[in-house]
């Protein structure tokens, strides 16, 4: 079953193109993105069971933490660079959004949104971190290190000149509403933007 | 009485036995000169399939021979089985239920094939320095005749640790046709001046033996086995780590780094006094009872002159050009001699080059010679990976 992030994501996937999956997992999706759309299939991890568990699935897997770099990948080699519920956790998440569109020609990413208004609300009335099923984790051992809004990431878009292509925000069942709509920075759970330079 | 019979494990391919083939068509080496005729000691393990897709070829490295797997002497409780061991069987990753293994001592070689201890025809005496330095091309030239005579088109994998995955890479550059998917474990695109540094201390050991005799020993009936030794000693150090010879000798009380005494206390003098001396010098003196010592020299000289990029100005993608296999590269955390970067620039070369690779990095304390050992996750990826390989094989069951 593919995750419903992803089933929104592929269909900005040119046939046949080449794709790198940045923090690829088990491969699934490239997996997937093999039978749907022909592409050609590189994968970024570290976790050595998913690394296993690439291999089983066949698709090309790459043992690199992208947190030192994509400095051996060239210059406009890829179609399409995805980055999936990882952005928050890298160091410089500024540089991999300019390495993806060095590497790539556009890049996929997504994030949960900070600005959630249940995440507002439990630090207004709570005091506290929040915490969500997006956000599982106790502050102290989290992954996560650069929470972003949808705001920042639109700001940052600003700043680099990056051209957003889509932007869908969607709740946990990845569906969106008129209210998310409306005012996404506010009723989004979770960011989907497709960007290109 | 019967004689005493081994256990030999279910997961073993059991007892084999090499054969000796004769090639009399002259093979062209790089060097210029050509050997008219020569034979290869091969093994094979499993069952070729009715289309010939099955089969898979074993690159030996430095010291290896056509010996991976099995064993030669079902009364011989001691005998230890080929150097792959834990690779080659029934239900391991080069699954003999399922490929078609081949496995040959190279050209130049001691353990049968034509080398510098065979008689040179037109001499009637060993060839000495007479034989020609062999290049890992000509090897993989000669082993893509092997092929042929095998019935095998295309190899379903070529697999090599080390010099082997020399070998693997030559394969995918030079005969692109002919293999499906390429296993680099452990190698380095070509050698360091460091790495050329070892082997001219390992050479030197040998060239000023007494008994070396310009590589003539045979005519005088003797044989540099101290030089050997000595060879083998620095060699054998670069094949291991720090860590774990500290682990290996250290069992001694809390940390001592590995300093275990062989005597319990000094000697005030220079004999051995830690175990890693001793250690040493029975590796190096039980490799040199059983190794040609003009047979070292010349493997050195391959290793020193493999240089893939040699036709493709020093561009190791441009090499990989017309590569039209899958390509497999593990490296492993603790080695030295190869460490992971320069696997990574095998691994950037090929991406560069838009070709289908998967690279990991096995964390282990044993060094180079990792690649040869059963470390769990090294034995489960390439166990996944050659099962989707024996999966592609058309012909289906062996």
């Amino acid at each position: 079953m593919l995750r419903a992030d992803l089933q929104l994501i592929q269909d900005w996937i040119a046939p046949h193109s080449r794709v790198l999956d940045l923090g690829c997992g088990d491969g699934s999706f490239l997996a997937h993105l093999k039978t749907t759309r022909q592409i050609r299939d590189y994968g970024l991890e570290i976790d050595t069971a998913n690394i296993q568990l690439c291999l089983e699935a066949g698709v090309n897997v790459l043992e690199q933490n992208m947190d030192k770099g994509l400095k051996n990948f060239g210059t406009g080699s890829f179609d399409t660079v995805i980055l999936a519920h990882t952005l928050q956790a890298l160091h410089r998440p500024d540089e991999i959004v300019d390495e993806m569109l060095r590497v790539g020609k556009n890049g996929i990413l997504t994030f949960p949104n900070f600005a959630y208004w249940r995440h507002r609300l439990s630090l207004l009335t709570g005091g506290r971190m929040p915490k969500s099923p997006q956000l599982p984790y106790e502050w102290y051992d989290t992954p996560n290190l650069h929470h972003c809004t949808i705001s920042d990431f639109d700001e940052l878009c600003r700043l680099k000149n990056i051209k957003v292509l889509h932007r869908t925000v969607v709740d946990d069942s990845q569906h969106s509403s008129p209210l998310m709509r409306l005012c996404p920075n506010f009723f989004g759970i979770n960011a989907i933007y497709h960007i290109t330079r | 009485m019967e004689a005493p019979q081994k256990k030999i494990p279910a997961d073993s391919v059991g007892l084999v036995a090499p054969q000796k083939l004769h090639f009399s068509e002259p093979l062209p080496l790089r060097s210029g000169r050509t050997i008219d005729q020569y034979d290869l000691m091969v093994e094979t393990y499993g069952t070729l399939n009715s289309d010939a897709s099955n089969g898979i070829l074993i690159c030996h490295a430095l010291s290896g021979d056509h010996h991976a797997a099995g064993y030669y002497d079902a009364g011989n409780p001691k005998e230890k089985p080929g150097w792959w061991d834990c690779c080659i069987g029934p239900g391991k990753p080069f699954d003999t239920n399922r490929f078609f293994v081949v496995c040959l001592n190279n050209l130049g070689g001691c353990a049968g094939s034509t080398g510098p201890s065979s008689l040179n025809p037109e001499t009637g005496k060993p060839f000495g320095p007479d034989f020609p330095i062999i290049t890992v091309r000509d090897w993989v030239l000669s082993q893509a005749r092997l092929a042929d005579r095998l019935g095998i088109r295309q190899w379903a994998a070529v697999i090599g640790g080390s010099l082997g995955g020399m070998q693997v890479m030559r394969w995918a550059i030079s005969h692109p046709e002919r293999l499906r998917h390429a296993l680099i474990i452990a190698a380095a695109p070509k050698l360091s001046a460091q790495n050329i540094a070892f082997n001219e201390v390992a050479r030197q050991s040998i060239m000023s033996d007494p008994d070396f005799h310009q590589g003539r020993y045979y005519d005088f009936n003797t044989y540099p086995q101290k030089g050997v030794m000595l060879a083998r000693m620095v060699g054998h150090i670069t094949y291991l780590s720090d860590t774990l010879l500290r682990e290996k000798f250290g069992k001694g009380a809390g940390e001592n780094f590995g300093r275990d005494l062989r005597g319990g206390k000094l000697s005030f003098g220079f004999d051995v006094d830690f175990q890693i001396q001793s250690y040493l010098q029975y590796k190096g003196e039980s490799f040199s009872k059983n190794f040609d010592a003009n047979t070292y020299l010349l493997v050195t000289k391959t290793l020193d002159y493999f240089d893939p990029t040699v036709d493709y100005d020093g561009n190791l993608s441009k090499a990989f050009d017309k590569s039209a296999c899958k390509f497999l590269v593990v490296s492993f955390s603790s080695d030295w001699r190869f460490p992971p970067e320069r696997s990574r620039e095998i691994v950037d070369a090929l991406l560069q080059a838009k070709k289908d690779v998967s690279y990991l990095e096995i964390e282990a304390a044993e060094g180079h010679d990792s690649f040869l050992l059963p470390i769990p996750r090294y034995m489960k990826a390439l166990q996944a990976y050659m099962n989707r390989v024996a999966n592609e094989c058309a012909g289906g069951k062996a």
